[in-house]
């Protein structure tokens, strides 16, 4: 199910992600971005790619784990269509986040609408209580 | 914010809270209003803050709301006092735009042209998620990183005339790949040679006005309808990665309290993560040149398969749109090496520097703006003014006014694509949706930005060229 929009902004693409706790959310804002670039309900789950980042806040959390995204279709064509066994954890001074990204390979078939060059903290919001929400800019 | 007229095409923002200089702004009534739509002039006041700023933080006619800065920002630092921030060059690094110019004139084409086009679509890999033809091994990505467009020409792409005619002569000499991450480096790998998608571009142009007919002599182009092709890419994932890894190694390192966005993050100059920041960079700056060096050899390969010869075919120019460097300028009445941010502007050098080549000492550098897709594209030329009024400095584009996915709600590929050829345009895409995104009403007026630009005196016009066939990625 969808539980994001996007919002209004001049040059790059903000988006909304909701969730009834931080870990959907978080999903919610893997599928908001990889919709800039590929129509994920389209795209298959054969590929499994475990994943692990961390960051010193949570924005940087945020980030570095929608920079992931990013990173596996640049380097090996991952197309993510869908995240599972999400979990977020505090670690002393920092946060850590696992998680079971599943997708599929690139292929000519697929259509690619575009680039995200990359995840900025401009007006990226995480509210972390009920509505848990992310707001993130992305530079397209 | 309280904004100050100073004539017809500038404005300012007078210091006030911690501005340690003034901001300037150059743009018509009409830009202006566009520019006041978003948080442009908030984003300008935050760089006039930053520590070592030198004379003004100055916002080019094109621009729009970025990340920490706007984009059609120029802000130069003090080497010791100053800071080098990746928020101030932008994530596509030495994203710019190469120009070639050819022999032929429209009549000669305009039969070949969907030809062309389409060899061009299959030499030139597109879009995203299609790796370059050419797979390296870590070893030559660092030596492209290393050379540039050097590498390029050394390796088979283009010639070395090629080279004295793109900016720092296709390679900044002091990059050191040994900094860039190993994301960095694998991103590389299988985007050398790619045009990429979103705003980037391949046209073939021909030129519709000439206005200063001495200056675009020099420049190669003689005459209306002769035919030209223009190449607007960047670094890729690898400009990027570059960008992020080292926005994440500054904030944690020097954290960004007292910042008023953290995309302002940054680092002393002359630190050592500044330093390394600077040569990784210009890492990125080489592996855009040479990527562009590349696609402009398949392009030439494409003529002379099609048309019989690509003789003629030379460079004009080659710029960078986001980029800093260390230049040196005019400061209160001293000449001083500064460390220049170009982000989303075009260097606008006039008559004698000596960052230009020979050929056009006499008369300044070519400026190449283009437009959105489908629409015209300008060659200007730097100006002496320019110097004194903008750090050597003008626009680099058009400018989006409308987001990608109201562009979206409003427009259909397909009709677009009609609506071109309708206006003698062939346009080749990868994808329509990215085509509705790109469409040309959801960019400003370049014809007014490239207008100010002349009227402020910042770079002036030389010459309008119009597609006859677009590849967007």
């Amino acid at each position: 199910m969808k539980k994001y929009r996007f919002l209004r902004h001049t040059a790059d693409a903000k988006f909304q992600a909701f969730g009834e706790t931080l870990e959907e959310a978080f999903q919610q804002a893997a599928l908001a971005l990889v919709s800039l670039m590929w129509n994920w309900e389209t795209i298959g789950n054969k590929l499994e790619v475990p994943v692990q980042v961390e960051g010193h806040d949570m924005k940087q959390l945020l980030l570095n784990y929608l920079e992931e995204i990013l990173y596996l279709f640049d380097t090996r064509r991952f197309l993510l269509s869908q995240v599972d066994d999400i979990s977020i954890e505090r670690k002393e001074d920092r946060y850590v986040l696992r998680a079971l990204f599943k997708g599929d390979e690139y292929s000519s078939k697929t259509e690619i609408f575009g680039d995200v060059k990359a995840i900025t903290y401009n007006e990226m919001e995480i509210t972390r209580t009920m509505p848990f929400r992310i707001q993130v800019v992305a530079d397209v | 914010m309280e904004l100050k007229k100073i004539n017809e095409y500038s404005w300012e923002i007078p210091k006030h809270d911690n501005m340690k200089v003034p901001a300037i702004i150059y743009a018509s009534d009409k830009l202006l209003q566009g520019i006041k739509r978003d948080r442009t002039l908030q984003q300008a006041k935050n760089v006039a803050c930053l520590r070592g700023i030198q004379l003004k933080a100055y916002v080019m006619p094109d621009a729009h709301q970025g990340y920490g800065f706007p984009i059609g920002g120029v802000a130069a630092f003090d080497l010791d006092e100053g800071i080098i921030s990746p928020g101030g060059v932008g994530y596509d690094i030495n994203c710019g735009v190469r120009l070639l110019r050819t022999d032929f004139t429209e009549k000669d084409v305009i039969e070949k042209r969907k030809l062309l086009l389409t060899e061009i679509f299959k030499e030139v890999p597109a879009g995203v998620g299609k790796a370059g033809t050419t797979r390296l091994s870590q070893r030559v990505l660092e030596e492209v990183c290393a050379k540039g467009a050097e590498w390029a020409v050394e390796n088979g792409y283009g010639m070395k005339d090629d080279l004295l005619k793109t900016e720092e002569n296709g390679r900044m000499k002091d990059a050191d790949p040994s900094f860039l991450s190993k994301r960095a480096v694998e991103r590389g790998i299988p985007q050398l040679g790619t045009l990429g998608a979103g705003n980037h571009f391949l046209e073939i142009q021909k030129v519709s006005e000439i206005y200063d007919r001495d200056v675009a002599d020099v420049f190669g182009i003689h005459s209306p309808d002769q035919i030209m092709v223009m190449i607007h890419c960047g670094s890729r994932g690898l400009g990027h990665q570059v960008a992020s890894d080292y926005i994440r190694y500054m904030e944690n390192k020097f954290g960004s309290r007292g910042l008023p966005d953290r995309e302002l993050i940054n680092a002393p100059i002359r630190s050592s993560l500044g330093t390394q920041y600077y040569k990784s960079m210009s890492a990125a700056v080489n592996f855009a040149f040479a990527n562009r060096q590349m696609i402009a050899h398949w392009v030439r390969n494409v003529f002379s398969k099609v048309m019989g010869n690509a003789e003629g075919m030379d460079q004009v120019y080659d710029v960078c749109h986001n980029v800093a460097k260390f230049e040196e300028h005019n400061i209160e009445g001293k000449l001083k090496q500064v460390c220049i941010h170009r982000k989303g502007a075009t260097r606008s050098f006039g008559p004698g520097r000596k960052e230009i080549p020979t050929v056009y000492r006499d008369v300044g550098q070519p400026v190449l703006i283009p437009g959105s897709m489908g629409t015209a594209s300008y060659i200007l030329v730097g100006t002496s003014e320019a110097e004194k009024l903008s750090l050597g400095s003008t626009a680099h584009g058009a400018g989006r006014v409308m987001s990608r996915h109201e562009a979206l709600r409003r427009f259909r590929g397909e009709e677009i694509k009609q609506e071109l050829e309708k206006k003698g345009i062939e346009l080749r895409s990868t994808s329509w949706r990215g085509v509705a995104e790109e469409a040309s009403q959801a960019y400003k007026d370049v014809d007014e930005v490239v207008r100010i630009s002349d009227h402020a005196g910042i770079g002036r016009l030389v010459a309008k060229v119009v597609p006859i066939g677009v590849m967007k990625g």
